[in-house]
């Protein structure tokens, strides 16, 4: 953009500011609240003027931190296993899906195939499930049949390494959450990098097939470099949505498995709600998606253009 | 010497059929693993739950176990006043939740198209609510919205003026606003990025000829963004359906039934009473709704696919 800016009158960079305060403003709330003691924030009557404290973070992640913290006696909240859960179902499911997206897209836009129609109207059609839908056939399927028999070879190794009782299933485990955030998050990220993966010019994958590459030699050192923007845009969609999900993880997690908006959503049921220290989970829940949208706030609108008005 | 010409001749044509089989086979090989993780993740259950729908259905029995009740849950749902109630209530939920954002959306669109300093920095912060995550945007505002320790209550009984009963007796309102704060901005991104496309020369053109900005807004922009806006309204009409962490973490469905939206209720047929078949009944009537309305989208995507077609073969008639 050549064009000088344009000098605007007062009241639109009021009108502005009132929008960037209505948009950031619930957040900085939390932020600032996430460092009062619960008293400061029910007195509320000192505003901006109060002493900062960690103690709520600290509260939170009491069952990571290499020190004991003096002013809890006991640790109940279970803060810190269940952001290393987040992290491992959002990170792994992300990768899976980008990786195995990435192909299905390739496929979907370079080859003619024997039900490629099917396959992509299947894929546009599936992308309006909600996961309140899949909540009752995923409980019971993961719970009954997608299941290993305890007597079988790779149940009973399991069983016999882990212990327990009955069959080996995919409920309760990380493997079963990762499994349909994947199954999820694909629709989405095939139709979104489609649109970048035909951008690519045909030339270049030809020069390579010429010089003797096969196709997944093409795939990966062609093209996957080419589409980088996509890619990121799609990381970051598929990450907000497994690292935010709450419906489908509390159905199908165990004790061991539970993930942060699980318990941010179990402490808020509670009749007292400690605002404190809910306040500081939230913030940490809400951590990395806020680092994405500052530092890749371009790749997140290009990915939203190219997802919403294809679509 | 000729058995040999030949041996090898047939070697080539083998490695020759090979290549091309495999070549055959590339696409199979790129889609397989998205093919088998949607099909064993979305598709089964998809048919599993159909076919438990039909079943009274109970979460400590195998599905073959369950006693097949043919349309019963169709036909009890159909009938319960409060699945007619929950009904009710996602519908109001989003079609309000809509046409404010729609308009908020558009109208922000309309206002900042304009060639400032920090547009990027702004679009980034707009751009905020919608990235965390539902849960803790529910917790956010049922904070502001508490009764008595809520920042909306207090600042109103610092103006002096009458507190409101914002989760209680102006639940559904409140719920919508808290949606609106988080969904306006991607109407208003994709609306920014339809407007900034438009062709310069009609607007040059309406410029010239001296319409007001309110003709051009009226009778220039709307009309060219109208098929965007469209798409972008259905998709956020879809997604409306699927919201459930804000409402379940800001009012449980409360009070009363007045905020208990569908997807909500699915997830408590289920959990709290145990009713699997009604709940997979229940999820049956959302996923044939939703289904209408994607249709619908593709429909008009076509359509509009098609009269642009239209409209450049009769151009190139013109010339």
């Amino acid at each position: 953009m050549d064009q000088p800016y344009e000098k605007q009158n007062p009241a639109f960079y009021a009108v502005i500011a009132l929008l960037v305060f209505m948009s950031v403003g619930p957040v900085l709330l939390m932020f600032v609240n996430s460092f009062k003691l619960d008293v400061d924030i029910i007195s509320g009557a000192s505003g901006l003027f109060f002493l900062p404290t960690i103690q709520n973070y600290e509260t939170a992640l009491c069952d990571v931190l290499p020190y004991e913290p003096d002013h809890i006696d006991f640790c109940s909240l279970k803060f810190g296993g269940a952001l290393i859960n987040s992290l491992i179902i959002a990170l792994i499911s992300t990768v899976l899906t980008l990786v195995i997206g990435c192909m299905g897209a390739y496929a979907l836009v370079r080859f003619r195939f024997m039900g490629r129609d099917t396959v992509s109207l299947t894929t546009l059609m599936v992308r309006m499930v909600p996961p309140a839908v899949l909540l009752v056939p995923v409980f019971g399927l993961w719970n009954n049949e997608f299941c290993l028999d305890r007597d079988g070879l790779i149940g009973g190794t399991i069983r016999e390494t882990f212990g327990g009782r009955g069959d080996v299933c995919l409920a309760g485990t990380h493997t079963g959450i990762i499994v349909i955030y994947v199954a999820m998050n694909l629709p989405f990220v095939i139709w979104i990098l489609q649109s970048f993966i035909v951008q690519v010019p045909r030339s270049l994958e030809e020069a390579a097939r010429v010089d003797g590459a096969g196709p997944f030699q093409v795939f990966f050192l062609v093209v996957l470099p080419l589409i980088k923007p996509g890619l990121a845009a799609a990381a970051i969609f598929t990450f907000r949505i497994a690292w935010n999900e709450y419906l489908l993880a509390s159905a199908l997690s165990d004790r061991n498995t539970k993930t942060v908006p699980i318990l941010i959503v179990n402490n808020m049921s509670e009749f007292n709600v400690e605002w404190g220290v809910i306040m500081a989970t939230g913030m940490l829940l809400a951590i990395p998606p806020i680092i994405f949208t500052l530092f890749a706030s371009r790749q997140i609108i290009t990915g939203m253009t190219a997802g919403a008005v294809k679509g | 010497m000729v058995d040999m010409a030949l041996s090898s001749a047939a070697e080539r044509a083998a490695k020759r059929r090979k290549a091309q089989r495999l070549n055959r086979l590339t696409p199979y090989m790129f889609m397989a693993p998205a093919a088998v993780i949607m099909a064993i993740a979305l598709l089964y259950p998809l048919a599993y739950m159909i076919w438990g729908s039909f079943r009274a259905w109970d979460p400590s029995q195998t599905i073959g176990e369950a006693e097949f009740v043919g349309l019963k849950n169709y036909v009890t749902l159909w009938d319960d006043p409060n699945f007619r109630e929950s009904l009710s209530v996602t519908l109001r939920f989003a079609f309000f939740v809509v046409t404010f954002e729609l308009v908020i959306g558009v109208g922000l669109a309309l206002l900042l198209d304009r060639n400032i300093r920090g547009m990027s920095m702004l679009r980034t912060l707009f751009i905020l609510p919608m990235m965390i995550a539902p849960v803790v945007v529910g917790l956010m505002w049922r904070y502001m919205y508490h009764p008595t320790v809520g920042t909306f209550n207090r600042t109103l009984e610092g103006l002096g003026l009458p507190t409101v009963d914002w989760l209680g007796q102006h639940a559904l309102m409140s719920v919508i606003i808290a949606d609106i704060w988080q969904w306006t901005p991607f109407i208003f991104i994709l609306s920014l990025a339809a407007l900034q496309s438009l062709p310069r020369s009609a607007l040059e053109a309406a410029k010239i000829d001296g319409a007001t900005t309110w003709q051009q807004i009226w009778y220039i922009k709307l009309p060219l963004m109208m098929p965007v806006l469209i798409v972008t309204g259905l998709l956020r009409l879809i997604d409306a359906f699927k919201v459930l962490e804000v409402i379940l973490v800001m009012t449980e469905g409360g009070p009363g039934l007045s905020t208990e939206i569908l997807a909500l209720r699915i997830s408590r047929t289920a959990t709290e009473f145990r009713e699997l078949g009604v709940a997979a009944a229940m999820s049956n009537y959302l996923l044939l709704l939703l289904l209408a309305l994607t249709l619908g989208m593709f429909a008009f995507t076509r359509w509009q696919e098609v009269r642009a077609a239209k409209v450049r073969i009769s151009a190139e008639e013109d010339t």
